[in-house]
């Protein structure tokens, strides 16, 4: 059965698998022209015709079911069919990349450059990058990393280019002009952000993705999290390019397709203040050359290493068997449009689901994540006046290292290092964040020298939630090693019950309204249930027997430690609640909702009576009302003039 | 009375002979010319109208004794002692293997491949590619043999389980039968794998306990009023050509089994050549029937690739496909009467009306019923004046999707040949492999010049290309007319032309490939074949699915070897196509292989389900495809046929348990 399929993800990897080679020690020692234009030379598909970038918009436009679209809109519409053709040729147009190998040549010796400059070494899985040729040959590829930052855009493409393998054509979001016509020439194409119900342009993205697909041109590489990730913390899986990357294999096109989840981990993240202010609704920057590089701050910074990690490849045959019914896919002509079943819909999104969590198992934790975690859990005054002494941290760091091995994670401690050592080049590398001053850890408060004016009270929460957010964002990097045993150490600590049953019954109420903020596998709940007891259990928290869990008195610290990872969670999603069933108006908008909650919860923070930073985030705030309306207690309704009108039921 | 059509004193070779067989080998296409011979057509055509006058109706005469119909057959059938099957199978065909017990391909002395016997065109011939062939596609070793069982070894069939009270009664009708152990084994299999290679390693299940040779309509009547008074299960029994398991005995079957043997009623009963139809025992096997035919100047055209030993009341139970079927039609286009035995009584249509609009055709009750309802005693059948000519053609394709292109084209133009295959790229070359030994240096130069222009000068992948195998049929002119229409459509689709031979050796090699089987369970291949149905749209999807699919199920079950996985177009409809698969490994470091086989092939059959397919084209369900039943045709459709067989044979008599 699939989810056995799921536990053989958990095997212990093999040796080869952890490890890493520093791809960037060789480009130290030679030069960037060479390198740029060494000998390219890649083993494609077996059996893939080679197509033009002409070809292949060809042959979407010459496609049956693009012709069938066009019919069908040109009928609905009353317009002609040369009209609603030039239309869908002006989408492909504005859609379609341009991968030049001249290009790529470019590309990497730019990245060669920067790469140098900004990162001490970028570590890579040889063994995953071997299976990924092999799979390449195979069958159809997509590539699926998780994206935590603008630098991960191209970095699959860099390195593939360097290990001869075809460089995959990339699903891009973003479209400006000319950092647009850069990276459509490196493989980028492009899709809208509000596609809406464009008929046409659903139905010309769709063929030209599968067309891709079915021939086998390139690998396809696409965020299956739909966007880059402002708090570090996986999102949960968008389906669009999924169901139509996999429809192809649905409808027997292709044989298999293979899935191959990357997981990027960065020791620090370069758009790491950006993130935080963006969270507080600080409008982000113009995606272009120079909001990239002014969000780099300065290119002499240091931001440590950088994990590519590049999983196993997966087969959605294998993946899929038993879950989908295929006589659905056999009664309506292929080059039909048709719309998944419920049945289809379940798979693809469990599916999805699974990428997104074998990209969690994949992602390499620093330090200074582990570091993270207890700082936040440390009271605020501690850490901006009074300063957390320089050996508790060291000691708790320690400590929780133990843990995060116990659960099986990845940890990414430099071997060879003394721990002290690795805890003061930790806090060294995110002086942006805290600083180490005799003995003790302060976090780092920027001091605004132009204004004269002291802060207001507000002002200061802000100002504090930037550095906190940030913090955040660093916790959130491990917090999926956590999640579950946590929301058991949550249960056990709001129930005060011991039987198993009812603790599991809570676990799934806690899954359930937390399922926009973690990633939980659809249909998983009892092995997550079973995989938080084990873990508890290994590490000496709980006892558990039959049907009960019980409480260890060596346990407490870990279960304590787990309690308060998740409370700011339980905290901004209450505080919200209570908002909502405060409010007299039963229908209010998207953008009066954000501010009153912040306006709220920054009283709230300067009375004391709230104790996180979180609920500040736009982010957690989107979650909540995703989650509402999941469980049908908010529900979306439109308005003539916008779209943003939430109605509670 | 049960008159016969009698014999007629001709000694020529049958048409469909010059094709099976070495002695015809003057081609039907060349003696269309000869005078003589055209009047000696004319001449048997009248006698047979003669014959069909004197003779007597022999319906709805209920009253005709069993015995009185055989010895009449006996006195006046002179032609019977040129059927080709014997009450004693054994005294002509292997017991554990395909085909004539004189015909086999063995390594000989110098470690050549050759065919034995007399009867095929390739008989006695030197094979000099097959061994490379089958060493470099299975890693076979002429060191490592898996040398069959020589004799059926009596003792380890189980004793009949017999019902007395039926068998005195059996005896009293004077119809024979027997309990012979060597009868009995003959009788309890077709040719699936794995019952081929039980009975190769001399192992015996559940066979059955009695074989019964009516032999006639009335005989049959008999039998299966006995069946039922004494609860007797019957399993009719044709040519035992099955690929479904359908001849199976069911192991939870307790009542004794009766085989019921049609090979004995296999008389051309009259021929009609003012509604061009015949009418035929159902017992008599495709190349009796052709030849009988072709000595009156006529042909069914039906020519399903087990036509040898594969009789009429089998193709009627499983709605079997011949070969040439864009011209004469599959066996439901053929039928025009059917005359079933069930134990409810006889189910016959009162009148031989072309078309009928009377409900749902009861014929369709009976055709693909597999045996579950009844035993076909007769069958009136279309037939037709025999071709003025016949020519064979091939072409060459760059590629499968190419063949695959051109196939649709000629079927959207509905201009397919009697018959048009499409091998793709490894069949191709197993088609080379089994080139015979050629005599003169000019031909293998010949060969070599085609090689060089296909493959250099037109820029032909070898390992890519594939050939498609024509066989055209009807007047001279029209055939002639017709090869340019195929031969530019074609063109269009980037095929070359390659030859009349190639396109020969095709269709000659279906009749001997399933003897190629038997050598290979000699050195370790196992393989099969199977057959699906698919609208063209999913043609080329099912082709490569099926095929990868069978290569990775291989892998995952531990098969050493890489196994042949191929696949032709064997048949084209206005809306889609049938495609037969070829599925064989090596199997040596397994240790159980046909669970291995039947592992793989299951997940080959869910890949066609999965890609579009039907469950089957022509083979049947029997009890192998039986566990998707209710997935292709529905619950209901399931209920349906099941409330016909409760209705038809409450007690189940016909007890073997296919389709359903």
């Amino acid at each position: 059965t699939p989810v056995c399929y799921w536990f053989s993800l958990h095997q212990p990897a093999l040796k080869d698998e952890e490890e890493f080679t520093d791809i960037l020690e060789e480009r130290r020692r030679t030069t960037d022209l060479g390198y740029a234009l060494r000998t390219f030379n890649p083993q494609p598909y077996k059996g893939a015709p080679t197509l033009s970038t002409s070809d292949l918009n060809k042959a979407v436009l010459e496609s049956q079911y693009l012709c069938y679209i066009i019919k069908e809109i040109a009928m609905e519409t009353g317009s002609s069919v040369e009209k609603v053709k030039e239309d869908a040729s002006r989408i492909l147009k504005e859609m379609s990349h341009n991968l030049q190998l001249g290009f790529i040549r470019l590309m990497g010796y730019t990245l060669n450059k920067v790469f140098k400059r900004l990162y001490r070494s970028i570590y890579v899985n040889m063994e995953g990058l071997n299976m990924l040729q092999q799979a390449i040959q195979e069958s159809p590829v997509i590539l699926i990393p998780n994206h935590r930052s603008y630098v991960d855009f191209l970095i699959i493409s860099y390195i593939l280019f360097t290990y001869d393998i075809p460089v995959p054509v990339i699903a891009a979001g973003i479209h400006v002009a000319i950092i647009g016509g850069l990276l459509r020439r490196s493989g980028a194409f492009y899709i809208r952000r509000a596609i809406g119900s464009d008929k046409l342009y659903w139905a010309v993205l769709l063929e030209y993705v599968q067309t891709i697909v079915r021939t086998g041109y390139a690998p396809l590489e696409f965020y299956v999290e739909g966007f880059r990730s402002r708090t570090l913390k996986s999102l949960v899986p968008k389906l669009g390019m999924m169901d139509m990357v996999l429809e192809p294999y649905f409808k027997g096109e292709v044989f298999d397709i293979t899935l191959v989840p990357i997981s990027i981990s960065y020791d620090r993240v370069l758009e790491e203040s950006l993130l935080a202010l963006e969270l507080l609704g600080v409008p982000r920057p113009k995606e272009s050359i120079t909001g990239l590089f002014k969000a780099s701050g300065v290119l002499q910074e240091d931001y440590g290493c950088m994990h590519v990690n590049f999983g196993r490849p997966l087969s959605a045959r294998q993946l899929c068997e038993g879950k989908i019914n295929w006589s659905e896919y056999n009664l309506i002509p292929r080059n039909l449009p048709q719309r998944p079943t419920a049945e289809t819909q379940d798979c693809v999104n469990w599916l999805a689901h699974l990428i997104v969590r074998t990209q969690e198992e994949g992602s390499l934790i620093s330090p200074w994540s582990l570091m993270a975690c207890l700082l936040l859990q440390t009271p605020f005054t501690t850490l901006t006046e009074e300063g957390l002494q320089w050996h508790q941290l060291t000691e708790k760091t320690l400590w929780l290292r133990k843990l995060v091995l116990d659960f099986g994670a990845r940890l990414n401690w430099p071997g060879g290092w003394a721990n002290s050592e690795v805890m003061s080049s930790t806090v060294a590398l995110h002086h942006s964040i805290v600083h180490h001053k005799e003995d003790r850890i302060y976090l780092v408060q920027d001091e605004d020298p132009a204004r004269q004016d002291p802060l207001s009270p507000e002002e200061g929460v802000m100002r504090m939630a930037v550095v906190v957010l940030m913090l955040v964002s660093y916790r959130n990097q491990a917090l999926h090693v956590f999640v579950r045993p946590g929301i058991l150490a949550t249960a056990i600590h709001i129930t005060k019950n011991t039987r198993k049953d009812e603790l599991f019954s809570f676990f799934c109420f806690l899954q359930d309204v937390f399922s926009n903020e973690f990633i939980f596998i659809p249909g998983s709940a009892v092995q997550d249930f079973e995989e938080a007891c084990s873990l508890l259990q290994k590490c000496g928290a709980v006892h558990i027997s039959q049907q009960e869990v019980t409480v260890l008195e060596t346990g407490l610290e870990v279960l304590s430690f787990l309690q308060k990872l998740l409370q700011p969670f339980l905290d901004s999603y209450q505080l919200m609640f209570r908002y909502l069933c405060e409010k007299e108006d039963h229908v209010f908008t998207e953008e009066q909702f954000l501010p009153d909650v912040r306006n709220l919860a920054t009283k709230l923070i300067l009375s004391g009576d709230l104790r996180t930073f979180e609920v500040l985030s736009s982010d957690t705030q989107k979650n909540v009302l995703s989650a509402l309306r999941r469980l049908e207690a908010v529900t979306k309704l439109r308005m003539e003039s916008d779209g943003g009108n939430i109605s509670t039921e | 009375m049960c008159h016969t059509f009698p014999a007629l004193t001709s000694d020529r070779s049958s048409r469909i002979c010059s094709l099976l067989y070495k002695h015809g080998s003057s081609m039907a296409s060349n003696s269309s010319g000869s005078d003589s011979s055209d009047r000696q057509r004319i001449a048997q055509q009248r006698l047979s109208v003669i014959a069909g006058h004197l003779q007597r109706p022999v319906e709805g005469n209920s009253g005709i004794l069993a015995a009185e119909c055989k010895a009449q057959g006996d006195k006046l059938d002179v032609s019977s002692e040129r059927r080709t099957v014997p009450r004693r199978r054994q005294e002509i065909m292997k017991w554990n293997g395909w085909g004539y017990s004189d015909s086999k391909f063995l390594y000989n002395k110098k470690g050549q491949a050759e065919f034995t016997g007399k009867r095929y065109r390739l008989s006695g011939m030197i094979i000099p590619g097959l061994r490379e062939w089958m060493e470099s596609t299975f890693g076979a070793n002429l060191q490592h043999k898996t040398p069959a069982a020589p004799i059926l070894n009596s003792s380890a069939v189980q004793p009949p389980t017999l019902n007395e009270a039926f068998l005195k009664e059996l005896k009293s009708t004077g119809i024979p039968f027997s309990h012979d152990a060597e009868d009995r084994v003959f009788r309890s299999h077709g040719h699936c794998l794995h019952e081929i290679f039980a009975l190769r390693e001399g192992k015996i299940g559940r066979v059955p306990d009695l074989v019964v040779w009516p032999n006639c309509h009335n005989d049959v009547v008999k039998i299966v009023e006995l069946a039922c008074k004494h609860n007797v299960c019957l399993m009719p029994y044709g040519g035992g050509t099955s690929v479904s398991s359908a001849l199976e005995c069911p192991p939870e079957e307790t009542r004794s089994i009766v085989s019921l043997d049609t090979s004995q009623m296999n008389r051309i009963l009259w021929i009609d050549e003012k509604n061009l139809t015949a009418h035929v025992e159902a017992g008599i096997v495709g190349q009796d029937l052709e030849r009988l035919l072709n000595e009156s100047g006529y042909c069914t055209g039906h020519e399903p690739d087990s036509m040898e030993f594969s009789s009429l009341g089998g193709w009627v139970a499983t709605r079997a496909s011949g070969m040439k079927k864009n011209i004469y039609g599959n066996i439901e286009d053929l039928v025009v009467h059917i005359k079933m035995v069930t134990p409810q009584g006889v189910i016959e249509k009162s009148c031989q009306g072309p078309r009928m609009s009377t409900g749902p055709d009861v014929h369709h009750f009976i055709m693909g019923s597999e045996g579950t309802l009844g035993v076909v005693t007769e069958v009136t059948m279309k037939i037709r004046p025999m071709p003025e000519y016949q020519k064979y053609g091939s072409v060459v394709f760059p590629n499968f999707e190419m063949g695959v292109a051109c196939l649709r084209e000629v079927a959207r133009q509905r201009c397919a040949p009697a018959s048009i295959r499409l091998m793709d790229n490894e069949q191709f070359k197993f088609g080379h492999a089994l080139k015979p030994q050629v005599s003169s240096i000019f031909t293998s130069f010949l060969d070599g010049l085609k090689k060089f222009y296909i493959t250099k000068f037109k820029g032909f992948d070898p390992n890519r290309l594939c050939v498609a195998t024509l066989l055209f049929e009807g007047d001279r002119e029209k055939v002639l007319q017709h090869e340019k229409q195929v031969y530019d459509i074609a063109a269009k689709f980037g095929g070359l032309a390659a030859g009349e031979d190639n396109g020969q050796r095709g269709y000659m090699l279906t009749f001997v490939i399933a003897y190629l089987r038997d050598l290979g369970m000699d050195y370790y291949v196992i393989g099969e074949s199977f057959e699906t149905s698919v609208p063209w749209d999913r043609v080329l999807d099912i082709c490569r699915n099926v095929k990868a699919r069978i290569v990775r199920e291989c892998k995952d079950k531990g098969v050493q070897f890489p196994p042949l996985s191929t696949c032709r177009v064997t048949q084209t409809y206005d809306a889609g196509a049938c495609v037969y698969f070829y599925f064989a490994f090596n199997y040596r470091g397994l240790s159980d292989p046909v669970h291995v086989y039947e592992q793989v092939e299951h997940a080959a059959r869910e890949e066609i389900l999965a890609n579009g397919g039907s469950l089957s084209h022509h083979h049947g369900v029997g009890k192998l495809r039986k566990e998707w039943m209710r997935e292709t045709i529905s619950s209901v459709g399931m209920g349906m046929l099941k409330s016909v067989k409760d209705y038809v044979d409450p007690n189940n008599i016909f007890g073997n348990r296919n389709l359903l």
